[in-house]
């Protein structure tokens, strides 16, 4: 028999070639392959098989490597994606099928899938959709909806794929410029960088919801430990203790002190060597618990007997929002029909495949920190507060960012490997588990809506009052911006002359909410969607034209009384979606007669929903500063800021800079984003990034331009095109030749050079929240399509249509992608998921969607110019999921005569209220 | 800490006689149960071990090797009465989980949603446990003795199952019930085996609920309920499935309420019973 205690040798083929490791026991292969072979094409997200993200073939076969001993693959042959997209094939069609689909988004769960692939083509060299879906049932994606995966993996059986006409031009859907890397095992995400000898950081955090906590001794514990090189807490941190987003609401401490505020919220930390913090059984660290009352949940939050849980914070009322014109109350009692109800959301987790992580160390007497990020220059300057330092000791060098969603906004794991490298003065790497990355991150607010709409006979809305409470957590994050939001959002993009809708947001001892795609707007459809609904059935209306008939259209003002003169594409987006509409209206309405006809328990529906949402901040400043940068060598080198987080935004970027300079995308050279190296790009959040950053480019590529053209003397119509050392200017009447070497280079090595910021025209909102919150607002239609079992309370989802104005799609496979990827989470949030502290922190108990559970969806892109848009474009990433929840509880109703008002409407939720109904 | 690999039955038995280590294979429920924590101080491997995977008969009955993986147990070539076995094989979490999972180690671990136990209840599966003083047999409804708790004591180990040979004619079937497609826990689930007479009535029947009692269990009220009957009456007579449904014992949970579990388990009954007298193949 084979034993050991120490270390275990083993010796396989790995990637065709033969490899040994010393392994400690029950060490999994995901961790040997990644720190002992350096495989880190294999990606970890769950470490408990519920993911797929490290999903390599042993012996052929595809498995889990974080499931699997490390001897376990002794003597056989493992196959990771870094090895087959050099020597397989198949794995090279499929890297050149997702690259046509784009169907590596984050890229994060790429290999994962691509692995899978890799197996299935093996067997079944031509695959249908259905038998894609179950051979990947096992793999999680949440930024792409599926659908392009599966999509891509047929085209590559088949061995033909789309090629996008166009060499990259504004409106050309070519591939992402930022691709190859991610299918083909290259790319570098949070926990990629670390170099080996690095200290390994982990966390003690709080099992209770509230707590107050006392250490041991310390010192005697770190002294006793071999191996351990530090001990973190409140102590330690030589700045404030304290982070946040917005200012005036900076109150979550890096570690907790006295009391812990909610389960999972961090009170100290142990450094020591890897190899020690392995097997580190954090249960033994002296802490003694004292548990308190906690406050769960909005109503205890608001009770008057209710702990106050800050300062300064009455009823534990963390801030409020109001929006009103006209007069809502006198409106809806002129109405001729009225729809009200009550509607409560869940706590829902962001659940992207990459859990945190984070390396830092200390170079030539400044703090470098390499992590997945979504607001770079943020997080700078709130390091530089914590820490105590200049900002410009702090170089932010994010990695590539394994999906985002609004969590990766605010500070999480950061300063704790940041204390910990300038306190051991070595460099120091952490990485959450997935049950740390959900119980400490932040969530998308729970909300409890009261709302009343009413409408005139001739279906015209008269009044709409609405009345919203976000559940904030413990800590502010972006709640204040939720409770902003909300008002100027909740009346959907319809002319409502009178309104009055208020919001607040309360402090509870849940994880902290803040920043989920569409900042409490996806909550507030669900209401207002769904009552329009109601509106139009009382006025035995057809659903969709209710909405056509009350859409907002240029020139009249919106409930904020901002009027736009151009650029409001409701109406078009809703239109587009009439003839599906009533085709599957009809073949639902047959279905269901055919159904009841044969005593079938399945009954389908179909439902929309429309929506908005301003791009950008609400009514502040929010600009963005792009630099770009031409070398003597022709090169033109583009200096990108803003956070590709999987949208998109290195390839949006590069194609409006490209096409305001006037040459080709292909041949730029783009760098960053690096504190050190590119301008501020601002936080990729509120659908900014092809907006704001995408007019920043679009200003550094004209400004570098011009100084080209100037040097000529050209025409503003000349084309531009490069050559070795040289930059060829053609002109109606002649061609000029700059050469530019004989111009001198600047330190960074450019001869001419462009830098541009754009700040959105916005004013702020007065007490009655009128004015300009946004300078412009995008639009989305959503129609789904579904079929419940009315014996068992399950939906699936059988088809979505979804219409979107984007003011002009610079690349529209990438607004495809977006669309997709919306509508799965915002179907996860209709019918799955739930964040329950305690109970779903993993990736079994709370449920996203799979494979099996997405159905195709049909994209109509809309292009209603706006006027302050980069070429007339518009945001999208948070559009894509507002109409989803609402139009499917919309289907549900359709098709069933229930009106579900909480979500999720998991199958329990939808069979007591059919059950309530009368049904069955 | 040690982490043993087993190069013969009796080399298994040896270490745990000698030590506590708990058994690893497919490693899916191994690690997960680890949480953020160390692994266990010692560990037993038995994925070298040939004799303990495979499928065979012998002695007028099926054997299943302990260290069987799913991904074997859906490409086995098994009579229709295994077609709710089959089904719950591929839908043991994804693919990969299922090219690493085991069958005993989906009835050890003893979650009351294993996926497998319901379908191996109804095939009457009896499970071989060894240890170094000896070999004992018992039924799989005895072997599993509470949530997460088993029969097994310590210096034993399950080596296989056995399942008694049934009828060509019997059908199968097997019905999962989860808030998403795939990689889901059950919130209710139903193996049924259903034989018919030259009438086309109901002559042998046994059916299985799991998730909706601490152990997933067989319905002898249902399955006696069910001789005689006929497709119209399964189809149509309600009473007949919550009359019978008395000794489940469904809790609340994030997956589902106990009503809800109630009633979706007579109407997976009903669904699994019918599909069984459908007679489709697969």
């Amino acid at each position: 028999m084979g034993s050991s205690g120490a270390g275990f040798p083993v010796a396989f083929t790995l990637n065709k070639s033969s490899v040994q490791a010393v392994a400690t026991p029950g060490e999994r292969l995901s961790y040997t392959l990644r720190e002992r072979l350096a495989r880190r094409d294999v990606k970890v997200g769950c470490n408990a098989g519920d993911c797929g993200a490290c999903t390599v073939l042993v012996d052929g076969e595809p498995v889990c490597a974080c499931l699997m001993a490390t001897p376990q693959a002794s003597g056989r042959t493992v196959d990771t994606l870094a090895g087959l997209i050099t020597y397989d094939p198949l794995a090279q069609r499929l890297a050149e099928s997702f690259q046509a689909h784009a169907a590596a988004q984050c890229g994060i769960c790429t290999p994962g899938m691509m692995v899978t692939a890799v197996a299935l083509l093996r067997r079944v060299p031509k695959p249908t959709p259905e038998v894609v879906e179950e051979a990947l049932g096992g793999v999680l994606c949440r930024c792409t909806g599926y659908r392009k995966i599966i999509d891509a993996v047929c085209d590559a059986g088949r061995g033909a794929w789309p090629e996008p006409p166009g060499t990259g031009e504004v409106g050309a859907a070519i591939r992402k410029l930022d691709g190859q890397s991610k299918v083909t095992g290259q790319e570098l995400f949070s926990d990629d960088l670390a170099t080996a000898g690095s200290l390994v950081l982990r966390v003690l955090r709080s099992p209770h919801a509230r707590a107050g906590f006392r250490f041991g001794n310390l010192e005697a514990y770190l002294s006793e430990a071999p191996g351990i090189e530090a001990v973190l807490t409140a102590d330690d941190v030589p700045g404030q203790n304290l982070f946040g987003v917005i200012p005036g609401f900076i109150d979550q401490p890096v570690f907790a002190e006295h009391e812990a505020r909610f389960r999972g919220e961090a009170v100290a930390a142990v450094v020591g060597d890897a190899e020690v913090m392995q097997t580190f059984d954090m249960t033994r660290f002296p802490v003694e618990w004292v548990p308190r009352p906690a406050v769960e949940g909005i109503d205890a939050a608001l009770s008057p007997c209710a702990e106050q849980l800050h300062t300064g914070h009455a009823n534990n009322v963390m801030c409020s929002g109001l929006v009103r014109c006209g007069d809502a109350d006198s409106a809806l009692e002129k109405a001729d029909v009225t729809a009200e109800g009550q509607f409560t959301t869940a706590y829902v987790e962001h659940a992207y495949i990459e859990p945190e992580a984070a390396f830092a160390y200390v170079e030539n007497g400044r703090l470098v920190i390499h992590a997945g990020t979504q607001a770079p220059v943020m997080n700078r300057e709130s390091l530089a507060l914590i820490l105590g330092m200049d900002e410009d000791r702090i170089r932010i060098a994010p990695t590539a960012v394994g999906g985002g969603f609004g969590s990766k906004l605010d500070l999480s794991i950061q300063p704790l490997v940041a204390l910990a490298a300038l306190k051991t003065d070595r460099p120091v790497r952490a990485t959450y588990s997935r049950a740390e990355s959900m119980q400490s991150t932040t969530k998308r607010h729970p909300a409890q809506i009261n709302l009343k709409v009413g409408a005139k006979a001739d279906g015209t809305l008269c009044g709409m009052r609405f009345d919203g409470t976000f559940n904030t957590g413990a800590y502010a994050s972006w709640g204040p911006t939720v409770a902003n939001r909300v008002p100027v959002h909740a009346s959907g993009p319809y002319c409502v002359a009178d309104y009055h809708a208020a919001s607040t947001a309360v402090y509870t001892n849940g994880p902290p909410s803040g920043a989920f795609r569409g900042f409490g707007v996806p909550q507030s459809a669900i209401a207002q969607e769904t009552l329009f609904d109601e509106l139009a059935e009382a006025l035995e209306m057809d659903a969709l034209e209710f909405r056509i008939l009350n859409a907002l259209s240029a020139g009249q003002p919106t409930v904020c009384g901002q009027v736009f003169d151009k650029g409001v594409g409701i109406k078009a987006c809703l239109e587009a979606l009439r003839p599906a509409w009533k085709e599957g209206r009809a073949a639902a309405h047959a279905f269901n007669l055919d159904a009841e006809a044969h005593d079938s328990p399945l009954r389908r529906g179909v439902g929309v929903a429309a929506g908005w949402y301003g791009c950008g901040n609400t009514s502040l400043p929010n600009p963005s500063t792009i630099r770009a940068g031409l070398r003597a060598d022709g090169t033109v080198v583009l200096h990108q800021g803003a956070m590709d987080i999987g949208q998109g935004a290195n390839t949006v970027i590069a194609q409006i800079f490209a096409q305001a300079l006037g040459l080709p995308v292909r041949g730029i050279q783009i760098v960053g984003p690096d504190t050190d190296i590119t301008p501020d790009g601002g936080k990729t959040s509120a659908s900014r990034q092809t907006f704001v950053s995408g007019n920043a480019a679009k200003l550094t590529g004209e400004a570098l331009r011009r100084r080209i053209l100037s040097m000529v003397n050209a025409s503003e119509t000349s084309n531009l095109s490069t050559a070795e050392g040289q930059i060829v200017v053609a002109d109606t009447a002649q061609t000029h030749r700059i050469d530019l070497t004989k111009l001198p280079p600047d330190k960074e090595g450019y001869v001419l050079q462009a830098c541009e910021s754009y700040d959105p025209p916005t004013k702020p909102l007065d007490e009655n929240g009128q004015g300009i919150p946004y300078a412009q607002f995008g639009y989305a239609a959503h129609m789904a399509e579904i079929e419940v079992d009315l014996s068992l309370g399950t939906v699936k989802a059988r088809r979505f249509t979804a219409a979107h104005d984007v003011g002009q799609a610079i690349n529209p496979l990438l607004v495809e992608g977006q669309v997709h990827g919306g509508i799965a989470q915002g179907l996860g949030m209709a019918l799955m998921e739930e964040y329950l502290p305690g109970r779903t922190e993993n990736l079994h108990d709370y449920l996203i969607p799979t494979t099996g559970d997405m159905p195709p969806v049909e994209t109509f892109i809309i292009e209603d110019p706006d006027a302050h848009g980069p070429y007339g474009a518009k945001g999208l990433g948070e559009h894509v999921l507002i109409p989803t929840a609402p139009a499917l509880l919309n289907a549900i109703a359709h098709a069933s005569g229930i009106r579900i008002r909480q979500v999720p409407a998991t199958p329990s939720v939808v069979l007591a209220a059919l059950r309530e109904a009368g049904h069955g | 800490m040690g982490y043993h690999i087993a190069t013969s039955l009796n080399d298994a038995l040896d270490v745990l006689a000698q030590t506590r280590a708990r058994i690893i294979a497919g490693g899916t429920d191994v690690y997960p149960s680890m949480g953020d924590g160390p692994p266990p101080a010692e560990l037993l491997d038995i994925t070298r071990l040939d004799a303990l995977r495979g499928i065979d008969q012998e002695n007028g009955a099926w054997r299943i090797g302990a260290a069987t993986r799913w991904s074997d147990i859906v490409k086995a070539d098994f009579p229709s009465a295994f077609n709710g076995l089959k089904a719950a094989a591929r839908q043991v979490g994804g693919w990969q989980i299922q090219n690493a999972g085991t069958v005993a180690g989906n009835i050890c671990n003893a979650s009351p949603a294993a996926d497998g136990v319901p379908p191996l209840l109804t095939l009457d599966a009896e499970v071989e446990v060894m240890s170094t003083s000896g070999t004992r047999r018992i039924a799989l409804s005895e072997f599993i003795s509470g949530a997460r708790q088993t029969d097994l004591r310590p210096g034993e180990m399950v080596t296989a199952l056995y399942i008694p040979i049934l009828p060509e004619t019997i059908q199968g079937r097997f019905l999962k019930l989860g808030t998403r497609k795939y990689l889901v826990i059950s919130i209710a689930m139903v193996a049924a085996l259903i034989d018919l007479d030259e009438n086309q009535r109901i002559r042998f029947a046994r059916v299985a609920v799991g998730a909706c009692s601490a152990v997933a269990q067989r319905l002898p009220g249902l399955e006696a309920a069910l001789i005689g009957t006929s497709p119209k009456t399964v189809a149509e007579d309600s009473s007949l499935w919550r009359s019978h449904l008395a000794p489940l014992s469904p809790i609340t949970d994030a997956r589902g309420s106990e009503t809800y579990r109630t009633e979706a388990a007579a109407t997976l009954c009903r669904r699994a019973v019918l599909a069984c007298m459908e007679r489709e193949d697969g």
